[in-house]
């Protein structure tokens, strides 16, 4: 089994805060690791820092993709390498054709992988495979870009672009916030239609809820900007019953 | 305090031509020009945009207007009706087709005989009181050439008549005039495309004047992509009766100095206006939009829209005034103006005013100025983007929004020329 990820003893700051204090963390492909925990634990910082936004400064730790540091490729070298990120909050781009769109970023990650470009008929006839498995209407690819979009919406388009764009590593952050239940289980469909040997899915997740339909080979959380607590899937479950709290109070049960 | 700029010019004038009552306008204006001269640094409606640079030059009248050779792929669009070209202010049959239409009636100032313009007699001898508006002063004296474009009541011009201008020669200043009216009910699409033949210093001046019946609708799309090297005054005054429309698209993307005054008065009961507009700049261009509507009937409506994208030491100016009169209530006024700077060196001023002394009137404006969204960057690069042609679909998209309502055969082609003017994948 090989590793997709390797992060160890990572810190990240945001505007001068420290936000992750040393995470560590192993994904081999195949698998589905969840990460939970409370609001402000740090889990979107994780996500970001994985797809390279701006503003996350790495003070320490490491972070290699397929045996490479990550940290030195821009957020394109990664998506082209197979890294890609569902948004917590997908953002409206008015104007931009949503096919459009799709077509121009996979083209652009064929072109820096040496693959050759799709036209639009192959570029169509790949969109409509997608669309029959995630049981998404093709209205949604004449629109812009997620303008005017609902919650659920969005959401579900990110699942799409997942779908179409075929990453190694996917990173979902939160993709289940907000989503009635027949959303989420069109999100988990996708996700598991797309589970495969060499690729791996990080799970990011405030409630257990989707982890009934994703089910996860293992479950961390992420507490104050470190991983506390790794298992089963099992672990959501006692999170679920128990809450965050039960966690802070073993950690000082055992400090003690 | 007519400066040497405005003698030079006043001194290519070939005398008092037309009827009567142009000369008198004509001298009237000349007169008004000789007083008050151009407007300067502290005129209010100039303020951003400086003619210093111009009173510097000399240009004169161009003599060969009539032979330049001047080629049309210049001004090709994919569009299908009657052409009008007329290569510094003065029309040129050889480059022009004009075939009859049923209901449209289109000559030039230049071949009309006197006898024959009275109708255009209140647009032709409109007086300008103000000096803001100078130029327009000028245009009246001095114009000798230009459309006229009559539309009979109830007809409906399906073929949309483009009216080219073309700027060409080093320090020639010229004048010209469209005039167009149109009858109750009638219908009209016209394209003002304005290109250079060459990149010299020179100064075009042109005054549109469009008067809307009953129920008429006009839609006018102008194409501002002269040469860069050029000054072009423009002055568009469009006024509308009962339930007319005005649908209007500009695109400012040519020329050094460009000043632009859109006055639209709607003054019928229901007139409604659309308007939608781009410019992009670069280099040292510099270009100055203001817009002049005036509600005074009720029930009317303007709905405003516009871009701006300006990049290195180019600068845009948008001022949008909307004022409501006393008695015009049930107005609806939108206006929203948003800019991207592309570059620490550009700079865009945007200035929304509303005035409105009507009641019940529904009224809203919004003007920005900004960069790109670095989140939306961000989301297009995590998709593979690269930067620069992230960029550059934001961009692109953002000024596209302002033609989504151009009709299909002509918006590509506008896509296109606007698209090019941006800054290119690979320009980082």
């Amino acid at each position: 089994m090989s590793t997709l990820l390797k992060i160890e003893n990572l810190h990240v700051r945001v505007a001068g805060r420290e936000i992750l204090k040393g995470v560590s963390l192993t994904v081999n492909a195949g698998e589905v690791h969840a990460i939970m925990g409370p609001n402000g634990a740090g889990k979107s910082t994780l996500g970001n820092v994985l797809a390279g936004r701006e503003g996350y400064e790495v003070t320490e730790g490491t972070i290699a993709y397929r045996g490479r540091n990550l940290l030195d490729l821009e957020p394109e070298e990664r998506a082209a390498e197979g890294v890609f990120l569902a948004f917590q909050y997908p953002v409206e781009i008015p104007g931009v054709n949503n096919t459009y769109f799709l077509r121009a970023a996979l083209n652009a990650q064929r072109r820096h992988r040496g693959e050759p470009e799709l036209d639009s008929m192959q570029f169509l006839k790949r969109v409509r495979e997608k669309l029959a498995v995630l049981h998404l209407k093709d209205e949604l690819l004449h629109r812009a870009v997620n303008e005017g979009f609902s919650g659920g919406e969005k959401k579900r388009n990110e699942i799409f672009q997942m779908a179409l764009l075929e990453p190694t590593l996917a990173i979902l952050d939160e993709t289940d916030s907000g989503l009635d239940i027949d959303a989420l289980k069109m999100v988990a469909d996708g996700v598991n239609a797309m589970r495969a040997p060499d690729r791996a899915f990080v799970v990011i997740t405030h409630y257990q809820r989707l982890l009934d339909y994703i089910v996860p080979d293992f479950v961390h959380v992420l507490a104050d900007g470190r991983i506390v607590e790794s298992g089963d899937r099992t672990l959501a479950h006692r999170l679920d019953e128990h809450g965050y709290a039960w966690i802070a109070e073993r950690k000082l049960v055992g400090a003690a | 305090m007519a400066s040497a700029l405005l003698e030079a010019l006043l001194e290519c004038d070939e005398g008092s031509r037309g009827p009567a009552w142009l000369a008198d306008a004509r001298r009237a204006a000349a007169d008004a020009l000789a007083r008050e001269g151009l407007p300067g640094a502290r005129n209010e409606a100039w303020k951003y945009t400086s003619l210093r640079a111009l009173e510097q030059s000399r240009p004169t009248r161009d003599s060969d207007a009539l032979t330049r050779a001047v080629d049309a792929s210049l001004f090709a669009l994919p569009v299908d009706g009657p052409r009008l070209v007329f290569v510094n202010g003065v029309y040129r049959a050889d480059l022009s087709h004009v075939q009859s239409i049923e209901g449209a009636s289109i000559s030039t100032l230049g071949a009309t005989a006197n006898g024959e313009l009275d109708p255009w007699r209140a647009l032709l001898a409109r007086n300008y009181e103000s000096v803001d508006a100078a130029f327009a002063r000028l245009n009246t004296a001095l114009v000798a050439d230009g459309p006229l474009i009559r539309v009979a009541p109830s007809a409906r011009i399906d073929a949309p008549i483009h009216l080219v201008f073309v700027g060409a020669g080093r320090d020639i200043a010229w004048n010209a005039r469209v005039l167009i009216e149109l009858g109750e009910r009638a219908s009209l699409r016209v394209i003002e495309h304005h290109v250079g033949a060459d990149a010299t210093a020179q100064l075009g001046n042109i005054v549109v004047q469009a008067s809307l019946g009953a129920a008429a609708r006009l839609d006018l799309v102008q194409i501002q992509d002269t040469a860069a090297d050029a000054t072009l005054i423009r002055r568009s005054e469009i006024s509308l009766a009962d339930d007319a429309t005005l649908s209007s698209h500009v695109l400012e993307i040519g020329a050094r100095l460009a000043r632009h005054d859109l006055d639209v008065d709607l003054r019928g009961r229901g007139a409604r206006f659309v308007s939608r507009g781009v410019f992009a700049l670069r280099g040292r261009q510099h270009a100055d939009t203001h817009l002049d509507i005036r509600h005074d009937a009720r029930d009317t409506t303007s709905d405003i829209m516009w871009r701006g994208v300006a990049d290195d030491r180019a600068r845009g100016v948008f001022h949008g005034a909307i004022t409501v009169a006393r008695g015009a209530d049930g107005a609806d006024a939108n206006l929203s103006n948003k800019n991207l700077l592309l570059s620490p060196n550009a700079e865009i001023d945007t200035q929304p005013v509303l005035e409105i002394y009507a009641d019940e009137v529904k009224a809203a404006h919004g003007a920005t100025v900004g960069q790109l969204d670095e989140r939306a960057l961000f989301y297009l690069r995590s998709r593979g983007l690269p930067p620069d042609e992230a960029r550059h679909l934001l961009i692109a998209a953002f000024c596209a929004t302002a033609l989504a309502e151009v009709p299909a055969d002509l918006r590509a082609h506008l896509e296109a020329m606007l698209t090019a003017r941006l800054p290119q994948i690979g320009d980082a």
